[in-house]
């Protein structure tokens, strides 16, 4: 269910740097201990993409292994339920080497022809360059 | 008309992140340590809450409220809907601040930085010592959403029953304390508490944890102990 606050935040993170042009494809990278279930995460995507730059662009996931890491006795396991003790020395001194991520690798936008930019209605970054460049 | 790829790597939940900092930075100039409190919708939090103010059962109800023992302490309450627990709390003399998070579509299920972020100015940060924000009921979001706080606490009800920690790992993770409540209850469940006391172990390894009952006030002491040793630490546990 936490997808669709996910969503939003990627296509957040998305938007602020396509610098207002169409967004066509967004890579993600999330760790599976994000428990973030893909198929919910797109569906949520494409829906709150809706009216925004990210609107049916195509949403990517690579799916990180979740890796830990001993700090005293440095046994390094892949875990595929939640058990975080160390199994070799019983610590619970444990690092999440891999596993946590959930980050927008790169996105692939759509470079805007001279006209289309001409009539491109003015986002936050237009009335920014507006400010910028007015009388005061 | 052509494609250009753009490279971000870039943290999804960065932008909540930033906002969560900036909260603290205000918590801070204020002496303010603030505690994300969090569970399952109907695991006691308010409860537990209005046990810290005395408890509500005993001839000591006169007992100001709003009183860690020299240490005060108010709540910002975080609901989908209404002010059912704040006006629990404000009858307690507790100082509490409601949010709703209704304005989004269908509500959000969860407080993030800004919404906390827009009550600041609303609290009485020069009033109290330490600020309990009652997240939305859910075992889910709140844990992906820092809101600027220095330690975080969560509840599970034995009511829940013992695999939550391994449903529900993320939210078990993403705190520095656990307080297992209803224990008044255990009498009449089939649940083994040394199994889920377990369970917590094996998805936190040696997260503090709190045995209680909100109803009877077993554990309440340790709870409110616990408080009090946050806010005279500096500086925050939950960096993470």
């Amino acid at each position: 269910m936490h997808e669709l606050s996910l969503a939003g935040a990627i296509i957040n993170t998305a938007v602020k740097h396509a610098d207002g042009r169409p967004v066509k494809l967004v890579s993600l990278r999330v760790g599976r201990l994000r428990q973030v279930i893909p198929d919910t995460l797109e569906f949520y995507f494409e829906f709150v993409a809706r009216g925004t730059p990210c609107e049916g662009a195509r949403l990517e996931l690579e799916v990180i292994e979740a890796q830990l890491r001993c700090r005293p006795c440095a046994y390094a396991w892949s875990i595929e339920i939640p058990a975080f003790r160390c199994p070799q020395c019983g610590g619970s001194e444990v690092e999440i080497a891999a596993g946590n991520e959930f980050e927008v690798e790169s996105i692939e936008v759509e470079e805007l022809t001279a006209s289309a930019l001409r009539d491109r209605p003015e986002g936050d970054l237009g009335r920014e360059e507006a400010e910028c460049i007015a009388p005061r | 008309m052509h494609r250009t790829k753009v490279r971000v790597v870039e943290e999804a939940l960065d932008a909540n992140n930033t906002i969560a900092a900036a909260n603290r930075a205000d918590f801070d100039r204020h002496g303010v340590t603030v505690v994300n409190f969090m569970s399952a919708p109907g695991a006691g939090k308010t409860t537990l809450l209005e046990q810290l103010a005395g408890p509500t059962s005993s001839a000591l109800r006169d007992r100001p409220g709003g009183d860690l023992g020299g240490i005060r302490f108010g709540v910002l309450e975080g609901d989908v809907q209404g002010s059912l627990d704040a006006d629990r709390l404000a009858h307690l003399h507790i100082p509490v601040v409601q949010i709703n998070t209704d304005s989004g579509f269908g509500g959000e299920c969860h407080l993030d930085a800004n919404m906390v972020r827009s009550a600041i100015s609303a609290l009485p940060l020069d009033d109290i010592d330490v600020l309990i924000v009652e997240n939305v009921g859910n075992l889910v979001c709140p844990a992906e959403f820092r809101i600027g706080e220095d330690a975080r606490v969560m509840v599970t009800s034995v009511t829940e029953g013992e695999d939550k920690p391994l449903k529900y790992p993320l939210m078990f993770r993403a705190c520095e304390l656990v307080l297992v409540n209803k224990i008044d209850l255990l009498p009449h469940l089939d649940l083994d508490l040394d199994k889920l006391l377990y369970h917590i172990d094996q998805v936190h390894p040696d997260v503090e944890r709190i045995v209680c009952s909100a109803r009877t006030g077993e554990g309440i002491d340790a709870w409110r102990e616990w408080l009090r040793r946050v806010a005279g630490r500096a500086p925050a546990l939950a960096t993470g």
